[in-house]
């Protein structure tokens, strides 16, 4: 494999997300926005093509759909899960991996869409609601990709309003069933990360090359632990690269972290 | 058997207090003329129960809602509903925040005539904090404890289709029909408006039966609306109006926006709004979204 001459961080972040459907086997790969979008596909097209997904709408493709504008017909169904079957077919039987970009995370892998600041009866900033956040990080394998590393994001204390499981064993209420929560990556622009620390702690487990570790600490509101060997984010190959492109036609990638930084090999 | 209604029939048998469902999902087939309707009368104190979207916020910003129950609200590509927001941040909206999943099993426990229906899903979470739902534990060897899902009964149910007979026989065409067949079923009554009537369905459209997504005895009400789900999408009919949606939400931020909205867009007839929102023409040739 070649490694590309240039490429954005983006590209490599999405490169990196990519890598967490890797031998998921068959279960459907949704990548929720546009770089956890592109990294399922390039997932499915690269080392994991056991995977499943759809247009967006109601069809399983066998051809990720591309980004952005297209004709309607141009995706090729190979199945059918419209939402009226989703939560049976892929939510509820854990037959699913998501990727989604939450407004909040804490330190046990909490996180939050539904609203900021104020009270469940009065919210400072109603976002969306909890939508399938609760059933999904109780059912399937999830994770997070972060556009912006910082404190808003990864806060301090515990989310503002929990819309999905984590393993904060304050909230594991006895007698429940939590052994299907498995959060796996959380991608960001600085660091990758996993939930391999001491009771699923929060762990850094490879940088961006030029990023330190104190310097992801200094982003972050809790705690994080370190892995015994950090490894350095590998630069995209030619062949990836070239995927990602032809998956976002229209270049919806380059508004997905502020002022598209170049990416950095080692 | 003639389940034919005009629009002013419809919305003349709703009363103020009732629990209604609306079916559809974000700004995807909804039964906007129905809400038109709504937000036309004088009914209030409504509870909705929805996957919403617009007429989530139509509603709050009409002072028709008691009580919002909800798995979300969103436009899709307008991803935070204006007046829904401005409802919640100024207090005052009683809500129930649901799962998406355990809003449709609430439906299917109405609809079976269970009290609740068990769920992992909320276990853990806020929804369950807030919500108040109590658990169960299984009476198996396994034990297990599990969040109890109460049926979420509908005083009525709202649904747009392709078609529909005065019978009652219906028929949803496109991709997803999402939960409207579990709306109807939780529901006590359940009215439908459709871009088509026909005398009778078997004699029109037989060969589409399979999109005849719940059984005619769960249908009470067929109200012809023609275009009636703009300006949200009715595939493969048409799209959404996502110009339209901007400039609603838009309004959000004007002032008196909303009272200009319901003057000028909403008006005080159907037959009127689909001339005061480009015509007839213009809505069906909507396209349809591309995701």
């Amino acid at each position: 494999m070649t490694t590309a001459p240039d490429f954005t961080l983006c590209e490599q972040l999405i490169v990196a997300a990519s890598e967490a459907w890797r031998g998921n086997g068959e279960l459907v790969a949704t990548g929720i926005g546009p770089a956890p979008r592109l990294a399922a596909g390039l997932a499915k097209l690269t080392h994991t093509p056991e995977l499943m997904m759809t247009d967006g709408e109601a069809w399983l493709v066998e051809d990720p759909v591309p980004l952005g504008p297209r004709g309607y017909d141009d995706r090729k169904a190979a199945g059918y899960l419209p939402f009226s079957r989703f939560f049976d077919a892929a939510v509820w039987s854990g037959k699913r991996h998501a990727m989604v970009t939450p407004s909040q995370i804490d330190r046990f892998g909490q996180t939050n869409i539904s609203y900021l600041g104020g009270t469940y009866d009065q919210p400072k900033v109603q976002m969306l609601g909890a939508r399938g956040f609760p059933g999904n990080s109780i059912c399937h394998i999830n994770s997070m990709f972060v556009p912006a590393h910082s404190k808003r994001v990864f806060v301090e204390d515990e989310v503002d309003m929990v819309s999905s499981v984590g393993y904060n064993p304050a909230r594991r209420t006895p007698g429940v069933n939590f052994s299907r929560v498995d959060l796996r990556l959380i991608v960001t622009d600085l660091c990758v990360m996993d939930f391999g620390g001491k009771d699923n702690a929060v762990r850094v487990v490879m940088l961006h090359p030029g990023v330190t570790f104190e310097q992801v600490q200094e982003a972050t509101g809790f705690a994080l632990e370190a892995a015994a060997e950090i490894r350095t984010t590998p630069a995209p190959t030619a062949e990836q690269l070239a995927i990602i492109a032809r998956l976002d036609p229209h270049g919806l990638r380059a508004g997905v972290i502020k002022d598209n930084p170049a990416g950095k090999r080692n | 058997m003639n389940k034919q209604l005009t629009i002013e029939q419809f919305v003349g048998s709703l009363k103020s207090g009732m629990t209604i469902g609306i079916a559809g999902w974000g700004p995807r087939r909804k039964p906007m003329a129905l809400v038109r309707a709504i937000l036309r009368s004088d009914l209030k104190d409504l509870t909705i129960v929805a996957y919403g979207g617009p007429e989530v916020g139509m509603l709050c910003a009409a002072g028709k809602m008691k009580k919002v129950i909800f798995g979300f609200v969103s436009m899709d590509a307008i991803p935070l509903e204006p007046y829904f927001r401005k409802a919640r941040e100024a207090g005052g909206l009683d809500i129930l925040e649901l799962d998406e999943g355990m809003l449709q099993w609430g439906l299917k426990a109405a609809a079976f005539g269970l009290p609740f229906l068990p769920t992992h899903v909320g276990l853990g979470t806020d929804v369950m904090t807030h919500g108040g739902f109590k658990t169960v534990q299984s009476p198996y060897a396994d034990g297990e404890v599990l969040l109890a899902m109460p049926a979420l009964k509908l005083d009525a149910a709202l649904l747009h289709v392709h078609r529909a007979d005065k019978l009652g026989n219906i028929q949803a065409l496109g991709p997803d029909t999402y939960y409207d067949e579990w709306f109807a079923r939780a529901a006590d009554k359940t009215f439908v408006s459709t871009e088509e009537v026909v005398e009778r369905m078997d004699r029109s459209y037989p060969e589409d039966a399979r999109a005849n997504i719940v059984e005619r005895c769960f249908v009470h009400g067929v109200i012809a609306a023609p275009l009636g789900a703009h300006p949200t999408s009715m595939p493969p009919a048409y799209g959404w109006d996502m110009k339209h949606l901007k400039s609603y939400a838009d309004s959000a931020r004007e002032d008196g926006g909303w009272d200009r909205y319901l003057a000028e867009t909403i008006g005080t007839d159907e037959a009127g709004y689909l001339d005061r929102v480009g015509g007839k023409d213009a809505v069906a040739a909507l396209p349809l979204p591309i995701f």
